[in-house]
């Protein structure tokens, strides 16, 4: 029997309206993953990398078109339902970190397991499962200022993973980060892929993270260009 | 959850510290401003009304129009009778008898020959008599600097002030110049048993007291006095009730042709209460109410400044899976939280300030040495109980609404636009 797609896609549009205008930001887009994929949408800025990823993600509904996550319709979704969605079944990693700076790593990672009502020692076990897979477990207490990009970048992973979701949206997550960080992160999110089985969807135009993926979506000016295996 | 964002808040003082405190200091000075008028205006009519007006007044028409002059040649007669008509049909109120003149006082030395001279005004009270309730009305006991109150006739008491002028201890003669009731001059010597300070500059210049029934006798005034005083039994001025009162008094004079018909006013009927107190009280609104709407505004500002700086946390805790419903609640438990908070601190520091305001004061005397009106030397704060809700109210409800206000934008944008203006 073949396996439904984690995600899927169907004939998707997003218009926003500019200085009076219609902007399409996505035209008639086709997409599917299947659960486990390690997949990037790869395309320069303004191509619709991040508009794809808000509505994979819930945060937006398309215009026309379909878009299914984990069989949701994104479309009929209320504002709780999506919230919902996210909550238990997707992880956002963002470029800048965004940790919220008055909590320690470990509340920064707590905080998704807090939206889900768990016991504080199951949150606690989570979070260390959660910082050891990211390598970070001797700095749970430190706060994100005292923590360098890559650190905080893992800290981020680990939040994302935390709550053990199917999927996991990263909107350009090696931009602010060297070289050796940016493949350190990279590895880890690959480890996390192989060894969890959770689906990752990246949003980028680094080649560095373009070496990692097992699939490249590349998307121009709104369409799907070409959607291929990853040969390198 | 809410004890993770409380923790948040304590840690980050831009969310906890500078809001409690602008709303502390917004509370505390409005309890304090509202306590220290409430004082200054109350102590200004218990003054006048303990001294001078009583809660009303009732003179001869002459005399009302010439009370200036302290013209005893136009007082109220028959005053036994009048007492005994008024404690009849206005049971409320307390009667009682005040003469004022004026004279010459005169201090001898051993010899007996003038030490030193100087004009001085008389007040007649029923000083001995204790059910007349002077002593206490007046506050002697307290008011006493030097010596004893008089016990017995023949007895007198100076403002302070005014015995250091005249260089007379307690225990010396002090001779009375003067004249009677019908113009006739008169001297009557007295025993100096002690010193008061009124707390009234006016009153502290040049005040001597002695008993009504001295001054009865030595201005041939039998029966009679320059003016009725009438105090409410529960000692508050009630100016609505006052008003009926007098109303009802003088309506039963009114088609009198007696020319020394006795007429009533009521405390902010004379001495031009009326116009200054009720332009202070309309100021003294409008003021607080100024002070509270700016509060308000800058508490708001501080609950929308609040709300807008978070935008960012905001944008992650939804993307993470939180609800708008539950990140605007949140947001405003805490500016409750917040509110609550700084309110309680303002509150209680402003009613410390308005209790020590109130036991110690202000001490205005210097600057109001020469004022012409009966005031309090020192400023005081009253504490009431309205105090307790004045700050309170506007501190705790301004930040929800600011706060309301900026969460607003969590749900008027589309998730995603404001996920994206949350510049996450």
């Amino acid at each position: 029997m073949k396996k439904e797609p984690i995600i899927h896609v169907k004939n998707v549009s997003k218009s926003y309206p500019i200085a009076g205008k219609e902007f399409m930001a996505l035209k008639q887009i086709d997409l599917s993953l299947n659960e486990g994929e390690f997949a990037g949408i790869v395309g320069p800025s303004g191509s619709g990398k991040t508009t794809l990823l808000n509505i994979i993600g819930s945060l937006d509904k398309p215009t026309q078109g379909d878009a299914f996550v984990l069989n949701k319709d994104i479309k009929a979704l209320s504002h709780n339902e999506a919230a919902s969605l996210r909550n238990y079944h997707i992880g956002f990693i963002f470029q800048v970190f965004n940790l919220l700076p008055v909590y320690t790593v470990f509340e920064n990672v707590e905080f998704a397991l807090l939206l889900q009502n768990n016991s504080a020692k199951e949150r606690r076990e989570a979070v260390m499962r959660a910082l050891n897979w990211v390598g970070l477990t001797d700095h749970a207490d430190k706060r994100p200022d005292k923590l360098s990009g890559g650190e905080s970048q893992r800290v981020a992973i680990a939040r994302a993973m935390v709550k053990a979701p199917k999927i996991v949206l990263a909107d350009e997550p090696t931009a602010n980060l060297d070289s050796e960080n940016a493949h350190e992160i990279l590895k880890t999110m690959k480890k996390l892929n192989q060894e969890l089985g959770t689906t990752f969807l990246f949003s980028t135009h680094d080649e560095k993270v373009m070496g990692y993926l097992d699939r490249i979506i590349h998307l121009r000016d709104g369409k799907i260009e070409k959607d291929e295996k990853n040969k390198l | 959850m809410i004890k993770f964002i409380i923790r948040g808040i304590l840690r980050d003082k831009s969310k906890s510290i500078i809001p409690i405190a602008v709303i502390s200091v917004g509370v505390m000075v409005t309890v304090m401003m509202s306590g220290f008028l409430e004082g200054v205006f109350s102590d200004v009519i218990n003054q006048n009304a303990k001294l001078d007006t009583g809660h009303v007044k009732i003179m001869t028409k002459p005399y009302a129009e010439n009370k200036e002059q302290l013209p005893n040649d136009l007082a109220l007669l028959g005053i036994n009778e009048l007492i005994d008509s008024l404690n009849l049909n206005y049971p409320d109120l307390i009667w009682t008898p005040r003469i004022k003149f004026g004279g010459i006082m005169d201090v001898p030395d051993a010899s007996g020959n003038t030490k030193l001279q100087g004009p001085g005004i008389g007040l007649a009270i029923s000083i001995l008599s204790e059910e007349s309730g002077e002593l206490q009305r007046l506050q002697l006991n307290k008011s006493l600097k030097k010596g004893r109150l008089p016990k017995r006739s023949g007895e007198i008491i100076l403002s302070d002030n005014y015995a250091t002028k005249l260089n007379i201890s307690p225990g010396e003669k002090i001779t009375f110049f003067g004249s009677t009731m019908e113009g006739s001059m008169v001297f009557q010597s007295y025993e100096m048993t002690g010193t008061v300070e009124f707390g009234s500059p006016l009153m502290d210049k040049g005040t001597f007291i002695i008993d009504i029934r001295d001054a009865q006798n030595m201005l041939d005034m039998e029966n009679g006095t320059g003016e009725l005083l009438g105090y409410f039994k529960d000692d508050k001025y009630d100016d609505q009730k006052a008003l009926v009162i007098a109303e009802n008094f003088n309506a039963k004079f009114q088609e009198s042709k007696d020319e020394y018909a006795p007429v009533m006013f009521t405390l902010k009927d004379q001495n031009g209460l009326r116009e200054s107190l009720d332009m202070g009280d309309a100021f003294s609104g409008i003021f607080i109410f100024i002070f509270i709407l700016a509060m308000s505004l800058v508490l708001w500002n501080t609950g929308l400044i609040g709300g807008l700086r978070r935008y960012n946390e905001f944008g992650i805790r939804l993307a993470l899976g939180e609800s708008k419903n539950n990140v605007f609640k949140l947001l405003l438990i805490e500016a409750s939280v917040i509110g609550l908070i700084g309110s309680i601190i303002g509150t209680s520091l402003g009613l410390v300030f308005c209790y020590y305001l109130q036991e110690v004061g202000i001490d205005i005397s210097k600057d109001v040495a020469n004022s012409t009106i009966i005031m309090p030397s020192v400023m005081r704060a009253y504490v009431t109980s309205d105090l307790f809700y004045i700050g309170f109210i506007p501190g705790l409800f301004s930040m929800l609404f600011g706060t309301a206000l900026a969460g607003r934008g969590i749900y008027k944008r589309e998730t995603a636009r404001l996920f994206k203006e949350l510049e996450v």
